[in-house]
């Protein structure tokens, strides 16, 4: 082993040490002193980012191409920066947000932030790991952190059931990817992606079962029909601050993950996993709107919503051939990031105002507080595709792909289901502003929130009205994961 | 002096101000409002001493870089068409501002969206790029959802998802569309510069892709207009729309999809317009027939308003249809340019007659009788001397009497649909007999006969209503008289258009 390439793994060791500290921490910290255990944790994500901006600019100097490290089992690139990025973004806003949510809630405040840091180590890896095993390994480390934030308040019976539904089908998956991994192993007689890649040819349909088994994998941690069902049960259990990182955090890390293994492990001449991808993103996507159409509670809704968004982002992997969708994968997922938070973060700010998730009971909320609910606005109208915010972007990239490789059906089944979709978010939007209020006197904001709300909204509409940066930034992205 | 981008955004920074008055302050927030409201109308006619009336093309475009990668950009420009759309934009916006005075309820909401909503009208005129143009599109709804959702009647929220709804679908398919056009562009010279593509017509002699995207387009636009039968989200979105919602609903975002199929389905889609130019005739004609048939049985005066759009939108895309059955026949592009000038006209006509007709049932039935039934009234005219004369005056402009700019627009139709399409013209005239009937029946019954003893004491017109009704009765006669200096302007447009579709 060569000591220089750790320098490749600095934010992943500074996370994992902040995560240590913390966890001693909570042991010596009185209970009333633990907010602080919050801050420490925003920090040490500060340098982990600076890292990653740091090693992007390396990069740069190497001419553009990534860095294979450890025998090739973990790549550095633009592309695997760029979702560290997103998943520090992810880690960073919950953390905020959780420093006004679990006091009170739970004395363990140390453990969250430093799970949730564990967690965030995990979507580092996963953006990284072109090896089989270090993939399964790293998608185990954020589910593993993952099961035990769902379930983290034992005394609400429902989290403890979203973790454990969560940990059973995690670990159900976990167990047939594990079997796909196998199977290329078997066939290719290595774990690494480049050498599967030099061999699959020589599969036969056997590949085909392979790929199968170990989307079931991504497939968990996207929320991709049909190992979507977790999802809604686990996003209404859990603790809202954890649901909102689920939404983001590893759906994004098992996107990276998903795409890599795809784009590099597996040539798409070899395997036609573009046309199985576009028949379970027209599958995805369907199933999450409509079965959205029926929710009042506003965390199960956003549950389904997320399983359509994770439909729409696989017509980015269906229409791979073309460099939009390279490009609106890493864009989307971006803009997914901030307004999928921003909804959760609305989510909790309502709920403390009116005592409830379910929808009808969170009526009048503008009258109540004006800004939350406009900025609620923004999520649900971005959420939906429209302009200017960046989920139009989003979408307008992901269409604009299936056009460009001829996928017409499949943009005009994601036209079809962002109507659908409108009608729920719109619901939404009803409530707040069409019903009348159903209690009277304002709601507070905590300032914790209110900082996370604010980077969300602000997040939102400026990927949505100045793509520039971000379009630049993903377009080197692709590129690199294409050398 | 960027002129046309002051003028976009000024609404927009209104907006802006707004959000930091405090909402019990509702005098100073409407006084702020009118006050955008009024600037922007001042900015877009400072648009004309600089606009040159003598060049046909798009003129004063301002342009800036906006995503380079994909070849998206901010770019605006005006030509006769848009120019005198922008206008109609910013008069009825500060009309329907100052009619909204009287609204008491989330004052502060309210003036946001109208500002809000302004300044998506007038990017959709201006635009000049197709994402700029989308964005601007759909801007141009979402407040409307709000403001029929919100302050409409008891239907409210019901007809404001409708029409959500129904508008979006027609922008996605829009969208798909847009986006064939540009993939069909060559390899690195992929532009969403709407005049390089209307320039280039990328998808002409594909077949089936170019179908489907004129289709595409059409659907959006055609809900708009809206065209029959798409157009069952109207009477909903209308009747349950706060006044001043129903006129700019009425007066400005119909007219977004007719200026679509004018300024991007002709151009871009001349011979697939060509083909199917008599089933969209056909369609046209049925909405004139239909539109007058359905006003004419309702007893709700706002009802009949919003069907007798139906009526009126027949009549200009039954003369954009001809002036697409044209294409390709030199001999008929006189005829064409004067389809195009009545349907363009028409617009404007439709604008300000129908923005008046609202407001007039408006000021009947907000604050003063509360009942818009045509036959709960009866001799109003010699209670209500002024309204009287106001309303009966835009109705008579609305059913095309000569000296009335309602005649004029008509008259170019008929004239140049005549030469191009004369059964289907021949078929429109019948609606102008119905359109005609029911008018004079309405006038009648409202205003004519003995007076309804409970209405003996009503309060005619006060200021701020005259106000706002005067300057569109007035532009109503004036242009009606005199159209030669609108028509002049429109004319540019037509004439350049027509020399495209040759």
């Amino acid at each position: 082993m060569n000591w220089a390439d750790l320098r490749w793994l600095v934010p992943e060791l500074v996370l994992s040490a902040a995560a240590v500290v913390l966890l001693v921490a909570d042991l010596l910290v009185a209970p009333e002193r633990k907010r602080w255990l919050g801050w420490l944790a925003l920090t040490s994500l500060l340098p982990a980012a600076a890292a990653c901006v740091v090693l992007l600019g390396d990069l740069g100097q190497l001419g553009g191409t990534g860095v294979r490290i450890f025998a090739d089992t973990y790549t550095v690139d633009a592309f695997a920066l760029y979702f560290k990025l997103v998943g520090l973004g992810a880690v960073a806003l919950v953390v905020l947000v959780s420093m006004d949510y679990f006091p009170g809630k739970t004395p363990h405040l140390g453990e969250v932030f430093s799970l949730l840091l564990f967690a965030g180590v995990g979507l580092l890896l996963m953006a990284s790991a072109s090896d089989l095993i270090l993939l399964l390994l790293s998608i185990e480390f954020v589910s593993l952190s993952s099961y035990l934030l769902a379930g983290f308040l034992k005394a609400d019976p429902k989290s403890n059931e979203a973790g454990l539904k969560y940990f059973l089908y995690g670990a159900a998956t976990t167990g047939v990817m594990a079997y796909g991994f196998s199977l290329l192993y078997g066939l290719s007689g290595s774990t690494s992606l480049y050498d599967v890649a030099a061999k699959v040819g020589q599969f036969g349909p056997a590949a085909y079962l392979a790929v199968g088994l170990s989307l079931a994998g991504f497939g968990f941690k996207v929320s991709m029909v049909p190992f979507h069902q977790w999802t809604p049960d686990v996003y209404e259990g859990a603790p809202t601050p954890i649901t909102a990182f689920l939404s983001v955090g590893p759906k994004a890390a098992g996107f990276a993950a998903l795409t890599r293994t795809l784009a590099v492990g597996i040539p798409e001449d070899q395997v036609n996993w573009p046309l199985v991808l576009a028949v379970l993103s027209a599958v995805t996507m369907t199933a999450g709107n409509l079965l959205a159409l029926l929710q009042r509670n506003l965390k199960r809704m956003l549950g389904y919503s997320s399983i359509a968004h994770a439909g729409y982002v696989l017509i980015a992997l269906a229409a791979w051939r073309s460099p939009w969708a390279q490009q609106g994968l890493l864009y989307y997922l971006l803009a997914y990031l901030f307004m999928n938070l921003g909804a959760f973060f609305v989510a909790m700010v309502a709920a403390q105002g009116t005592g409830s998730d379910e929808i009808p009971d969170h009526a009048g909320l503008s009258q109540r507080t004006p800004w939350v609910a406009a900025a609620m606005v923004v999520f649900m109208l971005s959420l939906t595709g429209i302009p200017p915010t960046g989920g139009f972007v989003g979408k307008f990239y992901l269409f604009a792909a299936a056009v460009d490789v001829g996928l017409l059906w499949l943009a005009a089944l994601g036209v079809a289901n962002t109507v659908v979709s409108l009608y729920y978010y719109v619901g939404v939007l009803r409530a707040l502003y069409l019903m009348p209020p159903a209690a009277p006197g304002p709601v507070s904001v905590p300032r914790g929130l209110r900082a996370g709300l604010v980077v969300a909204l602000a997040g939102t509409l400026a990927v949505g009205l100045y793509p520039q940066p971000v379009v630049v930034f993903v377009e080197t992205a692709r590129r690199m994961l294409g050398v | 002096m960027p002129i046309l981008t002051i003028t976009l955004f000024l609404p927009l920074v209104g907006a802006a101000v707004l959000l930091f008055l405090p909402k019990e302050d509702a005098e100073r927030i409407r006084r702020v409002t009118l006050g955008f409201a009024l600037a922007t109308f001042l900015a877009s006619l400072l648009i004309l001493p600089r606009f040159e009336f003598g060049r046909r093309e798009i003129q004063l475009v301002e342009q800036a870089a906006w995503i380079p990668l994909v070849g998206v950009q901010y770019k605006v420009g005006v030509d006769g068409l848009s120019l005198v759309l922008v206008l109609l934009t910013t008069l009825l916006t500060v009309l329907s501002v100052l009619y909204s005075f009287r609204e008491n309820h989330r004052v502060k909401e309210y003036n946001l969206l109208f500002l809000l909503l302004e300044t998506g009208m007038l990017g959709v005129f201006f635009a000049l790029d197709f994402f700029l143009f989308y964005v601007f599109w759909e801007l141009s709804l979402v407040p409307m959802y709000f403001l029929i959702g919100i302050w409409g009647g008891p239907r409210r929220e019901y007809a404001a998802i409708k029409f959500f709804l129904y508008t979006l679908v027609g922008s996605l398919a829009m969208l798909l569309a847009i986006l064939l056009l540009y993939f069909h562009l060559p390899a690195g010279q992929r532009t969403f510069d709407v005049l390089e593509i209307i320039r280039q017509r990328p998808l002409s002699g594909t077949g089936l892709l170019a179908q489907l995207a004129f289709w595409g387009f059409f659907l959006s636009f055609a809900i708009k207009v809206p065209m029959w039968p798409f157009h069952t989200w109207l009477p909903d979105a209308h009747v349950e729309a706060p006044t001043a919602g129903s006129v700019i609903l009425a007066a400005v975002l119909l007219k977004l999809g007719t200026y679509g199929f004018v300024r991007f389905s002709l151009p871009l889609f001349p011979e697939v317009f060509h083909q199917h130019a008599l089933l969209i005739a056909t369609l046209a004609v049925i909405g004139v027939i239909y539109g007058a048939l359905v006003a004419m049985a309702q007893t709700d005066l706002k009802k009949l308003v919003a069907y007798s759009s139906v009526n009126h939108m027949g009549y200009v895309m039954l003369a954009v249809a001809a002036a697409a059955y044209a294409y390709g026949r030199p001999e008929l592009s006189d005829a064409a340019a004067t389809a195009l000038n009545g349907a363009t006209m028409e617009m404007l006509a439709h604008g300000i007659i129908t923005g008046a007709l609202f407001l007039v049932v408006g000021v009947i039935y907000d604050d003063r009788t509360h009942t818009r039934g045509v036959d709960d009234f009866g001799g109003l005219w010699a209670v209500l001397p002024k309204y009287g004369a106001v309303s009966i005056t835009a109705m008579f402009a609305s059913l095309g009497l000569p000296g009335l700019m309602g005649f004029v627009a008509e008259f170019l139709i008929f004239v140049g649909s005549f030469s191009i399409i004369p059964v289907f013209t021949a078929l429109a005239a019948l609606g102008v007999v119905i359109t005609a009937a029911f008018f004079l029946w309405t006038i009648q019954r409202m205003f004519l006969g003995p007076t309804n003893p409970r209405w003996a004491n009503l309060p005619d017109l006060d200021r701020r209503e005259s106000w706002t009704l005067v300057p569109l009765v007035v532009l109503m006669i004036v242009f009606g008289v005199y159209p030669k200096p609108l028509l002049d302007v429109i004319n540019l447009t037509s004439s350049q258009l027509v020399a495209m579709l040759r």
